[in-house]
């Protein structure tokens, strides 16, 4: 009792209690530590990456020794350096294809909640029309149209999956609107945009960012799918998904795990990470979860 | 309730019609599959011939409603690879693909619906903690990933399982044969599902056990037992079915990739070789069948809602 009195008076910025008790989540805390570790090292792939990706450096299809850690592929490159390069690959295609369905499904869901009436209308219902497509067929047919590479990846996934945000943040601002801030906003004569974007769009922050970290983990799985049929990121570019889809003849699959092993790992530690990192992040910014600290 | 139903139905009809002119402007933006047909040596005349023969020489807009109307009449056009009716193309292929999800779809609900209870009613103990590790993992594995490991082990390993296809070549061995091809699948679809299902389900049953009347029905003691199977569980049922709603198209996306990895004759394998070929009238009559699986899901769904919860306004 006494605790939480003190914490109810004490002045802690959100970002401060947030940052708190996201560290409560040790595994979660751990998760993120990880997910740091890896895209620091993405990032510094051509720094730290002892081959360059795709020169042809050793023996084909060779176990791995010293020289390359985990072995070589099917033509000498080494795997070490192609799987740096391809996390940075699929990293970057997940975080850039992020920020654009975010960016429409944000402007569509604020439009739609705010003015409502035809507006909304017309864009729920091409929202309904997007969603009741199954994904991993629009993005094939967009992909085999648009040519696959990864700068396509990126546009495709960012322009389709843009519906659960909008949706997210329609029915945020839908109740924002009736607040009462937004009411004297708008007697006050503030511009609409001002009212959008300064007024709703940032108490809205929370589930976005929350929202952002499943789409993210969603489109670094698509790219990998993507790529594993070959109508991804294109080789030589290595991806986490296109160095799996070499791996799928038997011969590989049976007596060569270094070439498939590796890639298939990093694509599930690092979505499984930012999923743990998404839900330690729901828990902390639930205003209603003080109690559970 | 049959009004309900009936306004269900006549809200999709503007909803497919949207989804059939996305997918076909989509696919006009492509270009033409004119110059591929003829191969690159065909004169521009043969290739003008050939074009007015499959109308293609007709602006976007026309040829949407040409083809509208075709559809409209049962007539989904002829493959331009192998001159074969869209139609019957489908028709062969759609068996295996709703079979297999059907039944992962089936087995997800097996598995996610006692776990999330367990899960939910564990909240905070041991076993929670594993099972939503476990439904993070299913959750993070890609689907193709799986199936190499799968057939790592029960293929290569074990030689338990066959790697591939539906039923075993030249042998008929009849539904045995096929369930054992169809084991792998149906793990892989399975498991990305009920990580996702285990989840939803344990929130919504959290949910429930905190409401007033779970705490009567305790009170009254009439026991644990009781108070989750017959209270708790039937109030799950909504977010339940809301989730089993949302899981198709995913599946049909799923179904897409795993019958890739396993050569499972569905429609996910036509529609793969139909986007490799370019071939533009198997994929839009896959696209349209694949949209009206979709709608037919959700209205299924709408129509469970009715039956389950008995306060629906049905204006």
């Amino acid at each position: 009792m006494i605790q939480l009195k003190k914490r109810a008076w004490s002045s802690e910025s959100f970002g401060h209690i947030v940052w708190r008790r996201f560290r409560a989540h040790r595994f979660s805390f751990f998760c993120l530590i990880l997910l740091a570790a890896l895209t620091l090292s993405a990032i510094l792939a051509p720094v730290i990456a002892p081959h360059d990706p795709n020169e042809i450096a050793g023996m084909f299809s060779a176990a791995p020794t010293a020289e390359f850690p985990l072995g070589t592929d099917q033509i000498g490159r080494d795997e070490l350096s192609r799987l740096l390069y391809a996390a940075r690959v699929s990293l970057l295609v997940g975080f850039l294809a992020t920020v654009i369905s975010t960016a429409i499904g944000v402007v569509l869901g604020l439009l739609s909640g705010y003015f409502g009436g035809w507006v909304d209308m017309v864009i729920m219902r091409f929202t309904d029309m997007v969603m009741s497509f199954p994904y991993i067929l629009l993005v094939l047919v967009a992909a085999a149209i648009f040519r696959p590479g990864m700068w396509n990846i990126i546009l495709i996934l960012g322009f389709v999956d843009w519906p659960g945000v909008a949706r997210l943040v329609r029915g945020s601002t839908l109740s924002l609107r009736e607040s009462n801030f937004v009411k004297s906003s708008v007697v006050a004569g503030m511009s609409k945009a001002h009212i959008l974007f300064s007024e709703i769009l940032p108490n809205t922050t929370a589930p976005i960012l929350i929202y952002a970290t499943l789409v993210l983990a969603m489109s670094m799985l698509d790219e990998a799918a993507l790529s594993f049929l070959g109508m991804g990121v294109q080789p030589p570019m290595p991806s986490l998904g296109n160095m799996l889809n070499g791996a799928q003849s038997l011969t590989i699959l049976t007596s060569k795990p270094w070439l498939w092993l590796p890639p298939g790992l990093m694509i599930v530690v690092l979505v499984m990470c930012i999923n743990f990192v998404g839900d330690a992040l729901r828990d902390a910014m639930d205003p209603t979860s003080i109690h559970r600290t | 309730m049959w009004k309900y139903i009936a306004k269900r139905i006549l809200i999709s009809i503007p909803v497919l019609i949207g989804i059939t002119v996305i997918d076909y402007f989509l696919m006009s933006l492509a270009g033409s599959p004119l110059s591929m047909m003829a191969g690159p040596r065909a004169s521009k005349a043969a290739l003008a011939a050939k074009g007015a023969q499959l109308g293609l020489d007709k602006p976007v807009l026309v040829q949407y409603f040409l083809w509208l109307s075709q559809i409209l009449a049962g007539n989904f056009g002829y493959s331009i690879k192998g001159k074969e009716a869209v139609s019957s193309l489908i028709a062969s292929h759609l068996g295996p693909t709703l079979l297999l999800m059907g039944v992962s779809l089936l087995l997800s609900m097996v598995v996610a619906v006692p776990g999330g209870i367990y899960s939910a009613t564990h909240q905070s103990k041991k076993g929670d903690y594993i099972l939503m590790g476990l439904s993070y993992l299913g959750n993070s594995i890609p689907s193709f990933f799986l199936a190499m490991m799968l057939i790592f082990v029960f293929t290569v390993r074990l030689n338990w399982l066959p790697s591939g296809g539906m039923a075993t070549l030249g042998a008929d061995l009849g539904g045995g044969d096929v369930a054992v091809h169809m084991v792998m699948p149906v793990i892989v679809l399975t498991v990305s599902m009920a990580g996702t299902n285990i989840r939803y389900i344990r929130s919504a049953v959290l949910e429930i056990l905190q409401q007033d009347y779970l705490r009567t029905a305790r009170a009254k003691g009439i026991g644990r037992f009781k108070v989750i199977n017959k209270h708790a569980l039937r109030n799950a049922m909504i977010p339940v079915i809301t989730v089993f709603g949302m899981e198709i198209p995913t599946l049909f996306g799923g179904a897409i990739i795993v019958e890739q990895v396993f050569s499972w004759p569905g429609l996910g394998l036509l529609t793969m070789s139909a986007i490799v070929n370019r071939d533009y009238p198997v994929i839009m009559g896959v696209s349209l069948v694949a949209a009206l699986v979709v709608l037919l899901g959700n209205l299924l769904t709408d129509v469970l809602y009715a039956v389950v919860d008995p306060t629906i306004q049905y204006h």
